[in-house]
């Protein structure tokens, strides 16, 4: 296991950067602290992402979320992508890195989601050896996110919160909790999420996210969330947040708002509220 | 079931639902499939509007949404950098049937795609003027240029840069003549720059390596394209 690191993310709100807000960003970043940016979009060899990334470093703490490594796939990690990762994470020495419990790939084609996966023992040791490659690769722990979902599988043997804490005791990995993805899931799954929330363990949390997502209807019409990061934070999963803060003290925590992105001041009172939840924080 | 079979059925429209796949009553979760074969289609037809806007403009919203799905299932994405995502479009629409009546929406596509490349390609020091202005006539020409990462030559048989001109900046359309051009990046956006014909086949002579007197038989023209890769910081070293 690689040597830990411990996250140097503030316990104060992020947002996810789109290069839009720049300007708003330097002007006045508000209540925001520490920007996420998506691995893959600075993967390229230079030009205008990289100068703003580089530009954006010497201001603030950055978090480094890839959606790219299909950690949870049935195929051995791309070494190609992740000496790319590698290589961001060379020059840029971001203060975390996260990437998600989900899977991507299909004979060698990039499906661009994430993929849920069967929570089994087959599934645990192959999220176990591409966890403990990343780390290994570059040379630091991460952060692993729990997935939103849509349906479940009969393969599944074990609760989610079970599987990750299993993942994370093996590799040393930490979590990033994303409570909107809690909340998704726990409508389309039939599950209770205070219940999920009670069972993780909040100990091994380096980062939140919060989001918004959309409300669909199943084959029986039942109720179908979408996670879609395309609107506000939900009333519900204000809450939700407010209960793991209440629980595991202020944890970094960041706005993710990637379809329908909003002005820069809009994005900045979602901040701001989730900065008040952290402010008052026992 | 194995994830492969989960894959091959988002790809596939005409695919059945996997098996062991269920709501949360325990039956088989049809609409919730569909969200992820939405989100898998919707997500990549979403990266070929964004980096194809003239092709879209062409062909109009609707087809290009159809047409972005039909490409998208022969060709899905080799690579997990999104912006890069559509380098097989132009050939893909060149042998596309239903298209042979626009045969220059290949090239068209081929331009949009060097715009994407040029823009992260990766930065290049502009070699210094007086590199140049310094060596004798008989030096030059027996010398050879390298250039930025970022460069693209296209050669059309159709006006691609007039009617690439026309559908960004409303730019009249000329006579549907030959053309071509080529790519640089001056700081950090991407243009395209109209050369002759002659123009171009001297750059692409340089580009294979052949020195400027060998590629360049006549000097007017080479002097036109040398000032242009000048003034664009196109042109990284001289040896």
């Amino acid at each position: 296991m690689p040597e830990m690191i411990t996250p140097t993310l503030p316990a104060r709100p992020g947002v996810g950067y789109k290069p839009q807000h720049l300007a708003g960003i330097l002007n006045d970043p508000g209540p925001v602290s520490w920007l996420e940016i998506h691995a893959e979009n600075y993967m390229g060899d230079g030009g205008r992402p990289l100068a703003q990334l580089r530009h954006l470093t010497e201001r603030f703490a950055i978090s480094v979320h890839g959606v790219g490594l299909s950690i949870g796939g049935e195929a051995p990690l791309d070494r190609a992508h992740l000496d790319r990762l590698k290589r961001l994470m060379g020059w840029l020495n971001p203060a975390s890195f996260s990437e998600h419990l989900a899977w991507s790939t299909h004979e060698g084609a990039f499906l661009n989601d994430l993929l849920p996966l069967p929570y089994n023992d087959a599934t645990l040791t192959r999220v176990c050896d591409h966890i403990d490659q990343v780390q290994e690769v570059l040379g630091r722990r991460m952060l692993l996110e729990n997935p939103s979902s849509y349906l479940a599988f009969a393969q599944t043997t074990m609760d989610e919160t079970d599987f990750l804490r299993q993942i994370a005791r093996r590799t040393g990995c930490g979590l990033l909790l994303d409570v909107n993805n809690v909340h998704v899931s726990a409508v389309n799954q039939g599950l209770e999420a205070h219940d999920y929330i009670r069972d993780f363990p909040l100990d091994l949390v380096g980062e939140i996210h919060l989001g918004g997502h959309e409300a669909d209807q199943g084959d029986h019409g039942e109720a179908l969330l979408i996670d879609s990061h395309s609107r506000p934070v939900a009333d519900p999963v204000w809450a939700l947040y407010a209960d793991v803060i209440t629980k595991a003290g202020p944890r970094p925590t960041l706005i993710e708002w990637d379809n329908d992105v909003p002005d820069w001041d809009v994005l900045c009172a979602e901040a701001g509220l989730a900065g008040a939840i952290l402010a008052a924080a026992p | 079931m194995s994830l492969q079979a989960f894959a091959a059925a988002l790809l596939d429209p005409g695919a059945p639902l996997p098996e062991g796949l269920l709501d949360p009553a325990g039956r088989p979760a049809n609409a919730r499939f569909a969200i992820y074969r939405n989100n898998v289609t919707a997500s990549l037809v979403k990266v070929l509007r964004a980096g194809f806007p003239v092709i879209e403009k062409l062909v109009g919203e609707a087809y290009f949404s159809a047409l972005a799905v039909e490409f998208l299932r022969q060709h899905p994405p080799q690579t997990r950098l999104m912006m890069l995502y559509g380098a097989e479009f132009a050939g893909f629409l060149q042998a596309f049937p239903p298209l042979a009546h626009l045969p220059y929406l290949a090239d068209v596509a081929r331009l949009e795609q060097g715009l994407r490349e040029c823009y992260h390609a990766a930065d290049a020091a502009p070699l210094p003027a007086e590199r140049l202005t310094a060596l004798s006539p008989e030096a030059l020409l027996g010398a050879r240029l390298s250039f930025a990462p970022g460069l693209v030559l296209i050669r059309s048989h159709w006006p691609v840069l007039s009617i690439w001109r026309a559908n960004t900046s409303g730019a009249a359309m000329g006579p549907m003549m030959p053309e071509a051009l080529v790519i640089l990046r001056k700081g950090f956006e991407p243009a395209p720059h109209g050369l002759t014909d002659l123009q171009a086949e001297i750059l692409a002579r340089m580009l294979a390596g052949q020195p400027i007197g060998l590629a360049a038989p006549d000097p007017g023209e080479l002097a036109g394209l040398l000032t242009l890769l000048m003034a664009q910081g196109a042109v990284k070293d001289i040896a």
